[in-house]
């Protein structure tokens, strides 16, 4: 089944990409590729199957309630690519 | 022998004897480095200064309280370190400089282990060539011309080349396993959950796990004794007792059962890497363990399957990079849409882009169902699988990779046919399992590697069968040449 | 509103959970810090990060829910919700969707003394989002600042069924739950902190009509107030557009504190597709029947626990227990008069009048109140003793209020001490009958009302320190014996 280029702008737009128009054709038809690599897995009946989401039978992994000291802010913001009055600034959001 | 040729085991016998210094042993393998990386291009960064510093702090006899004193190390830069600029080879983190280290880190720092440098990589760990660096590719030291295998790539051909005696490097589908196939040395997967992941950039966090790159497989125990085990900050990581792996470094192996899948030596693999496994059998068959044909049925399922869920898992894990907080940013952009759409399409290679949309679309409504939700039902059935063989046997072997190393750019257009060189790593990720890669021989004098699956936390049996296979061949003496003469 | 139509309204409410430190990190949770300075690479969503889950927010969820009437999940797992926002760091939210802790439970609303019982579909366990400060307005600044402190505080997301039919009931529900969650002890409950917030799903239909209408949520409802409003201006949006016959759109609509109307918040067109999966990162949660009864057994006294003990103890009616039991510290208070004074009722009047009149309009809470309930008790014995009027007991009122003086002290400081000897007050009364000889000519010739001028003017020239009752007695005494 081949992907639309609309449908790659859909998934681009999601997954926050821009495409330049001979990217969509592309990627287009290796997303279309791999999508019916994974066809075969139809073959496989899994309707009395667990989907096996934690690997490890482990449960109940907590941290106790305490506090402890977070970073010291001109640290955690030393990477940050735009600040203003220690905090991170970002343009317009609509 | 040159110091930088020996293990870590041999640099501390030497130390112990006081024959040579913690600073001659520095000296000598930033040496190497600087003979052979020009060629074999392993290191994105070089801590060299902090290196030699560390070494002149540990000069004094009283100050030396580790497992690792002054033995040098080096990590693929998918290992967060404090201080020290972690790229994951992306455009993206080019700059980025973390202030905490990944827990694996911590723990070789505690043991006075010396960081040496940051090794390259497939961007964000996606690839099976080092060729999607952002920055460079990595080429294989028995042959500059081909690829050291990925995601690995540096860690591998940096202890091929002599450059430093371990690396870690993680492994989500292979990514430790096949480029130490491809360049002839040691690559140990631990278990998910037994290596903590805290501070490892994620690709899958389901299937990534750290582990070792060495040319001894001692070596890899001695690192796994002191980076495995429970870390509180790592949710994932098993709470399960940790044995002395070094103490299962015995080459008796008699009666051990170990089971080949029939399912690994038929599909279209190459002759000689099949013919050379087959031999390793043989081995094991004469130093007394019981060998039997058994079947993965769902075996083949494991790479669609991986290229589901992997991506998804990307999807998300790749989001945070999105110009805020850290990071590649579009500083023209005059809107938040358009500031993530630029800063992540520029920090992002294609690899990077058609795994994050692949993800992205198989967790998409109206697509869950049919490919995620199948693939996690198919994960369950290889686990099945694996645990019905483990049953009746103790470890599994197959080859590691279908074919030797191929050249570079040879398949950089073919991802398939790239995909399919995982293709027995794979189903090991997707089950969890621990695995490792030993050199069993050479094909047209590239590097073949033998894997042994061992069941989960059984680690320990997959470092004896190694270490009896190993101390009863000698292929991991031979040193690749770097085009002067084979050693 | 429009008869031929009925409004239903759902309500999706976060609450954060009262906890020392963040649900998936050990930064503080405290409220007010300067912009990030309690952020770390975990709850700020650096590479390599990892989250592990705070056990408190745990349990709390589990008393939460007990306090709903919920059922408590068996195995419980946790879901990254995906979209991108810049208070949202990692990009996805970690939340819970297909195993929720909590699912099915109800709590039960008092319309004018009639109980009404609301669905509670689920509660679930997720992370805050940091905060976006916007210069000027969010359409028109060219930038935003970005304060990730927020970012993974606990909140308990939950769910209503949209079993509500008025703005009103939508109140109460709010209401309710809120005194549930203050009461259990699990929420701060701060709508202006925004420890309590609450969206609003809303549709209108033909009266009778079984389907629902088309349905639009909304968001920043920060108050009671703006919630009742919000609901009332959306219901009669939806019904001007059926009857109009313009088609609705489901969409997100926020509300515009200053202008009283909801706005489309939709920017691109683009479908919301959250693609939920499960964590890799957090193993599942496995609540052992025992663990959720150890937790049960340390459940305090609810709202409606406590509305049937003032009911049934003290015979106050539904409608004063509703309000004594909004929040627990009012509870407290009232229950600490009684132990020191007899008459539920009169405390009850008092709480519910001037002291909530008082209460709201210096904007306090009532633990702020400098009156201690031992003596505004102390203020009503002197009441029943005589020695000030009701009257003058406001004016004490008002001074213990102000300064949490004693009441003895004020009545003495300012010699308001009841006047009720009797011949003071002759005295007095036969002035004021001399001075209104028409007054007095109009009550006997059966004007029953003129009586009440007469004690008024009594009680005016003794600057409202006559005790009325003995006022009263001799005013009709003296006019009768003339
Ligand atoms: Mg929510
Ligand atoms: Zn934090």
């Amino acid at each position: 089944m081949a992907l639309t280029i609309k449908k790659v702008e859909d998934i681009a737009l999601m997954a926050r990409l821009n495409l330049k128009e001979e990217e969509k054709e592309d990627f287009a038809q290796q997303l279309s590729l791999i999508l019916d690599y994974t066809n075969s897995l139809h073959n496989i009946d899994t309707d009395n199957v667990e989907p096996l989401i934690h690997i490890l039978p482990i449960y109940n992994v907590f941290r106790d309630d305490v506090v402890s000291p977070s970073s010291p802010r001109d640290e955690i913001l030393l990477n940050g690519p735009l600040l203003e009055d220690g905090q991170y600034k970002v343009p317009k959001i609509m | 022998m040159e110091l930088y040729e020996l293990g870590l085991r041999d640099l501390q016998d030497k130390l112990n004897r006081e024959e040579v210094s913690i600073r001659e042993i520095i000296e000598s393998v930033l040496k190497r480095i600087h003979e052979v990386d020009d060629k074999v291009k392993a290191f994105i960064t070089l801590d060299e200064e902090n290196a030699l510093k560390k070494a002149a702090g540990l000069s004094s006899k009283e100050s030396r309280k580790g497992q690792i004193v002054g033995l040098p190390f080096a990590l693929k830069d998918v290992f967060c370190t404090r201080g020290l600029r972690t790229t994951c080879a992306s455009r993206m983190l080019e700059n980025y400089v973390p202030i905490y280290d990944a827990t694996a880190v911590s723990r070789l720092n505690a043991e006075q282990g010396i960081l040496i440098g940051k090794l390259n990589m497939d961007e964000f760990a996606m690839g099976s060539s080092t060729e999607l660096s952002a920055f460079f590719p990595t080429r294989n030291p028995w042959d500059l011309e081909r690829v050291p295998g990925g995601s690995s790539g540096g860690c591998a051909a940096a202890v091929a080349a002599g450059e430093v005696p371990v690396a870690l490097g993680s492994d989500t589908g292979g990514s430790i396993r096949q480029p130490a196939s491809f360049c002839g040395v040691v690559g140990f997967k631990p278990s998910y959950g037994r290596v903590s992941r805290w501070g490892v950039i994620a690709y899958s966090s389901s299937m990534d796990q750290a582990g070792v790159i060495a040319r001894k497989v001692e070596d890899c125990a001695l690192i796994m004794n002191i980076i495995a085990g429970h870390d509180p900050l790592d949710a994932t990581s098993a709470n399960v007792e940790v044995s002395d792996y070094t103490s299962f470094l015995q080459p008796n192996i008699r009666g051990m059962k170990i089971a080949y899948p029939t399912e690994c030596f038929q599909q279209g693999m190459d002759e000689a890497v099949k013919n050379l496994v087959l031999n390793a059998l043989k081995k094991y068959e004469e130093l007394g363990a019981i060998i039997e044909e058994v079947s993965l049925p769902h075996g083949e399922y494991a790479l669609p399957a991986y290229y589901i869920i992997g991506p998804a898992e990307a999807s998300a894990n790749l989001a945070c990079y999105d110009g805020v907080r850290f990071g590649l940013r579009d500083y023209e952009a005059d809107n938040v849409l358009d500031m993530y759409c630029n800063s992540r399409s520029a920090g992002f290679g294609d690899e990077v882009k058609r795994r994050i949309m692949l993800g992205t679309h198989v967790l998409s409504s109206g697509y869950y169902k049919n490919y995620y939700l199948k693939a996690m039902k198919v994960r369950r059935l290889i686990k099945n699988d694996f645990d019905q063989v483990f049953k009746n046997f103790d470890l599994i072997v197959t080859p590691t990779t279908p074919t030797t190393a191929f050249k570079l750019g040879a398949e950089l257009d073919d991802f398939l046919t790239l995909y399919g060189n995982d293709i027995f790593t794979v189903p090991v990720n997707m089950a969890g399992l621990p695995a490792i890669s030993i050199p069993c021989g050479f094909s047209d004098g590239l590097p073949v590697g033998m894997q042994i699956i061992g069941q989960t936390f059984d680690e320990g049996r997959v470092l004896k069968a190694a270490y009896a296979f190993e101390q009863n061949t000698t292929y991991h003496n031979i040193k690749p040449s770097l085009g002067g003469e084979q050693r | 509103m429009n008869e031929d139509y009925e409004v239903v309204v759902g309500l999706e409410v976060h609450a954060e959970l009262k906890t020392q430190s963040k649900i998936f990190c050990s930064c503080s949770t405290a409220f007010g810090a300067e912009p990030n300075t309690q952020i770390c690479p975990g709850c700020a969503g650096f590479p390599g990060m990892l989250p592990v889950l705070n056990r408190q927010v745990v349990e709390i969820a589990i008393m939460a829910g007990l306090a709903l009437n919920c059922e408590i999940a068996e195995i419980c797992l946790f879901d990254r919700k995906n979209y991108f926002y810049p208070d949202l760091p990692r990009a996805y939210q970690i939340s819970q969707l297909d195993l929720p802790i909590c699912q099915k439970g109800y709590l039960e609303i008092d319309l004018d003394g009639k109980k009404k019982r609301i669905g509670i579909t689920r509660a679930h366990m997720e992370e805050d989002a940091g905060k976006l400060v916007h210069q000027g307005n969010i359409t028109s600044s060219p930038f935003s600042l970005v304060d990730l402190n927020r970012c993974g505080m606990p909140l308990l997301e939950i769910v209503s069924e949209p079993d509500m039919r008025s703005s009103q009931e939508a109140r109460a529900y709010m209401e309710k739950l809120r005194s549930i969650l203050l009461f259990a002890g699990v929420s701060n409950c701060k709508m202006e902190e925004g420890s309590l917030r609450c969206d609003a799903n809303i549709s209108v239909r033909p009266r009778g009509q079984k389907e629902l209408g088309i349905r639009t949520e909304i968001k920043n409802l920060n108050s009671f107030r703006a919630l009742e409003r919000a609901i009332e201006y959306e219901a009669k949006r939806h019904i001007e557009a059926i009857e109009d016959g313009e088609k609705l759109i489901q969409e997100t609509r926020t509300w515009d504190e200053e202008k009283q109307i909801t706005l489309s918040m939709r920017s691109k067109e683009e479908a919301e597709d959250y693609r939920y999966f499960p964590d890799p990162n957090l193993p599942p949660v496995k609540i052992e029947r025992e663990w959720v009864e150890k937790i049960r057994a340390t459940l305090p006294e609810l709202p409606d626990q406590a509305q049937l003990r003032l009911v049934d103890n003290y015979s106050l009616p539904p409608y004063d227990a509703v309000i004594l039991t909004l929040t627990p510290e009012f509870l407290a208070y009232f229950d600490n008069c009684l132990a020191h004074y007899h008459d539920a009722k009169t405390v009850s009047n008092w709480m519910m009048g001037e002291l909530s009149k008082h209460l709201n309009q210096n904007n306090m809470e009532i633990n702020d109140c400098k009156i201690q309930p031992a003596a505004l008790a102390r203020m009503l014995s002197l009441i029943d003793e005589g020695t000030i009027s009701g009257k003058m007991a406001k004016s004490v009122f008002e001074e213990m209020f102000a300064s949490g003086k004693e009441p003895d002290l004020i009545i003495k400081e300012k010699g308001m001490v009841q006047i009720s000897d009797e011949s003071t007050l002759i005295k007095i009364i036969e002035e004021v009958t001399a001075n209104n000889a028409g007054v007095v000519e109009d009550y006997r010739s059966g004007k029953e009302k003129a009586l009440g001028f007469l004690v008024g003017q009594v009680m005016k020239a003794t600057r409202g320190q006559a005790n009325p009752a003995i006022v009263n007695k001799l005013l009709k005494d003296c006019l009768k014996g003339d």
